[in-house]
């Protein structure tokens, strides 16, 4: 009985209702449309340098200075790879292969040393207590606030005297020895901000302080240092002034040199040449981005915890 | 032979801080034993110290029959369960499990087999393979305990198992560990156990001793009964029981041939076995303590039998709380907040009482405890009970 009522009943309250749910439904719709169109006219904005740059990449000097349309007038021009084939070739006797292979020679030391001391400098910082760690903290917060440059002269100097100007010891040495403060306080936070229970739980399994660090912190630091490796892999990438300062042989020249150098070669520049190899010089930090960025933004949500 | 002795253990911090103070206590061997107080009472930092955790700044502690002080956690026999599991994220459940029989260098077989055997025992061989993060918090409890057991320790030390659990999950594993923890003993392996916890529900419920502990000193040590009826101290008579004990300021006066407590302007006889253990403290003021099943309606009392103990009061209703089959009655006497425990069936003129309204209620009197009103102590611990 009951159970009819509720039949007979159900549809003459929901009529009414339905349609105030489709203009509830219409409006939301508009508003999410309005929203995302917004959305997509900014970024568009933000991004059409890089679009443009890659319709550079296939245009005439002429026409590269004369539109700011980023397709070609001719479209059929976007078929022709041949900047990219010029651009890598170079006007020098070395192809571009050999600049990218150098940059991965400086970054990929650079990144391992960095972890490694970072993570060394970091689990000796948020783990341990000893005399005169507070001091010592705030000193390396203090030289984050350094300018770069300020060290520039003595460093060089210094490097000068050990014999190491035109080789990569200079760009990777400083990096084992965690001068990259920033990542180093990036670590100390997260490793802060991560409970101890997991390690005393280890310790009481029986593992001994490196033990500790290479079986537990480590994994449990993994957020971090992806986030540390995938910045200093593009930041030692994008490095121009270190590699200006340090190298002097063509030969060793990473990418960020050897594309300056294209511009300098001859009065007369094939732009779009350039262009395609700046391009180019873009995927392994892109590359690199979008593989790391699942941890990257994890950050620091993963632990054991769950109540 | 895994007893745990504690023999003057003091804990300084470098800050100068004296968080305990000379603690004195035996863990026997195969017992269970439940250390409980208010947060801050430093029965987290025994735990630690007896796990290793903590440095030891005075005194001497005992694993069987060999000084651990100086030792490190893995070589104290011991095994841990903590407040959040503390599973290591990156593995899964069984090389949780396996970590530190792999550490120990333990050959693969055995690991295998220890592992699957405490698998089996908790119901949790379907879980390991899994991360711990996809499990639920009473499944990683599970696994937590079941880490510890694979390392067959001399002590298993908890330090709020079941805390972080909801409320029914919490009474099931609860029931679970006291059962795993009389398995263990029954088959003859080693099962002293040390369990921290702040709720006395569990203490009561799981410890066959109790150790109460209040900033850094233990006031009583017994079974939970014995706790229960013969507290030393107020702070004991409060923290165990719940609802918790009335425990109000009153004071010692003389009646015709005997003693009797005025709270406010009311005075209840006390028992002739008080006498003694009170004469000479009469006109002192004491704390007046009375637990809330031991105060009820002149029915109740009738069906309890213990209507020639009691004395009946004029008392002040305030407010029922129906817990089903007990009503939970708040009311006042010479101006104090008291609480009774009637059981449904003989709330009788409660249900329809109003607030402000006089009711009669009976006191039991010879379950009443009188504690000193500077020190706390049971001034009745000889008398009360016993008869």
């Amino acid at each position: 009985m009951s159970s009819d009522t509720a039949v007979s009943v159900m549809p003459k309250t929901r009529i009414p209702s339905n349609a105030e749910v489709l203009r509830t439904q219409r409006k939301e719709r508009i508003s999410l449309a309005l929203r995302y169109l917004i959305l997509g006219g900014v970024g568009l904005l933000m991004l059409y340098p890089l679009f443009w740059l890659l319709g550079a990449s296939f245009k005439s000097n002429q026409e590269i200075f004369t539109t700011i349309w980023f397709l070609p007038r001719d479209l059929t021009r976007l078929l022709d790879f041949s900047a990219y084939y010029n651009g890598w070739m170079t006007r020098t006797e070395y192809t571009f292969a050999t600049y990218f292979l150098n940059s991965f020679l400086i970054v990929i030391p650079r990144v391992i040393v960095t972890l490694i001391s970072c993570t060394l400098v970091a689990y000796s910082f948020a783990r341990f207590e000893y005399p005169g760690r507070k001091f010592l903290f705030s000193i390396m917060i203090g030289t984050m606030l350094l300018p770069p440059i300020v060290l520039r002269v003595p460093q060089y100097l210094m490097f000068k005297e050990l014999g190491m100007i035109d080789s990569y010891w200079p760009l990777i040495l400083p990096s084992a020895f965690a001068v990259d403060t920033f990542f180093t306080f990036l670590v100390v936070q997260f490793l802060r901000g991560t409970p101890r229970d997991m390690e005393e739980a280890a310790i009481i399994d029986g593992c001994n302080a490196l033990q500790l660090l290479w079986h537990i912190v480590v994994p449990l630091l993994k957020p971090a240092l992806i986030s540390v490796a995938l910045f200093q892999f593009i930041w030692t990438m994008n490095d121009f002034i270190g590699p200006l300062i340090y190298i002097s042989t063509v030969e060793k020249y990473p990418v960020s040199l050897a594309l300056k150098m294209s511009m300098d070669v001859s009065g007369e520049v094939e732009w779009a040449n350039i262009i395609a190899i700046s391009i180019v010089a873009l995927l392994p930090s892109l590359t690199v981005f979008f593989l790391a960025q699942r941890y990257f933004i994890e950050g620091a949500t993963s632990s054991g915890i769950k109540g | 032979m895994a007893s745990v002795n504690l023999e003057k253990i003091v804990k300084t911090y470098p800050n100068g801080f004296e968080a305990v103070h000379g603690v004195d206590l035996e863990v026997r061997d195969g017992e269970f034993m439940v250390f409980v107080g208010p947060s801050g009472c430093s029965k987290s930092t025994i735990l630690r110290m007896i796990a290793g955790l903590e440095s030891i700044s005075g005194g001497e502690l005992k694993i069987g029959d060999t000084v651990v002080n100086n030792l490190r956690a893995k070589e104290r026999g011991i095994a841990m369960v903590f407040q959040n599991y503390a599973l290591y994220p990156h593995m899964k459940v069984y090389d949780n499990m396996a970590f530190g029989l792999k550490l120990a260098g333990l050959p693969k077989q055995e690991i295998h087999e220890r592992v699957t055997q405490a698998a089996k025992m908790l119901e949790m061989e379907h879980l390991l393979d899994r991360l711990p993060r996809q499990l639920s918090g009473g499944q990683a409890q599970r696994v937590a305990v079941g880490r510890c057991i694979v390392k067959r320790p001399e002590v298993f030390l908890f330090d709020e198992p079941l805390s972080n659990l909801d409320a029914k999950l919490r009474a099931s594993m609860r029931v679970r560990l006291t059962e795993l923890h009389r398995e263990l003993r029954d088959r003859g392996q080693p099962s002293t156990a040390i369990y921290v916890t702040h709720d006395q529900v569990e203490a009561m419920t799981m410890g066959e001793r109790i150790c109460v502990l209040k900033d850094g000193t233990i006031q009583q040590v017994d079974t939970p009964t014995t706790l229960y009826d013969r507290p030393v101290n107020a702070f004991v008579a409060g923290f165990i029981g719940s609802p918790e004990m009335n425990i109000r300021p009153a004071t010692l006066v003389a009646r015709d041939g005997g003693l009797g407590v005025e709270i406010g302007d009311t005075m209840l006889p006390l028992p002739a076995a008080f006498s003694d253990a009170l004469r000479n403290r009469i006109g002192q003021k004491v704390q007046f303590g009375i637990r809330p099943e031991h105060i009820g309606t002149p029915r109740s009392i009738l069906a309890s039998g213990s209507q020639e103990r009691a004395a009946i009061a004029n008392c002040l209703f305030r407010l029922r709380e129906h817990m089903g089959n007990e009503v939970y009655t708040h009311f006042e006497l010479g101006g104090h907040d008291f609480a009774a425990r009637i059981p449904t069936d003989f709330a009788g003129d409660i249900d329809a009482a109003e607030r402000g309204q006089t009711i009669q209620l009976g006191f039991v009197m010879d379950k009443v405890h009188i504690f000193d009103a500077d020190t706390g102590l049971n001034l009745t611990l000889g008398a009360s009970q016993l008869m």
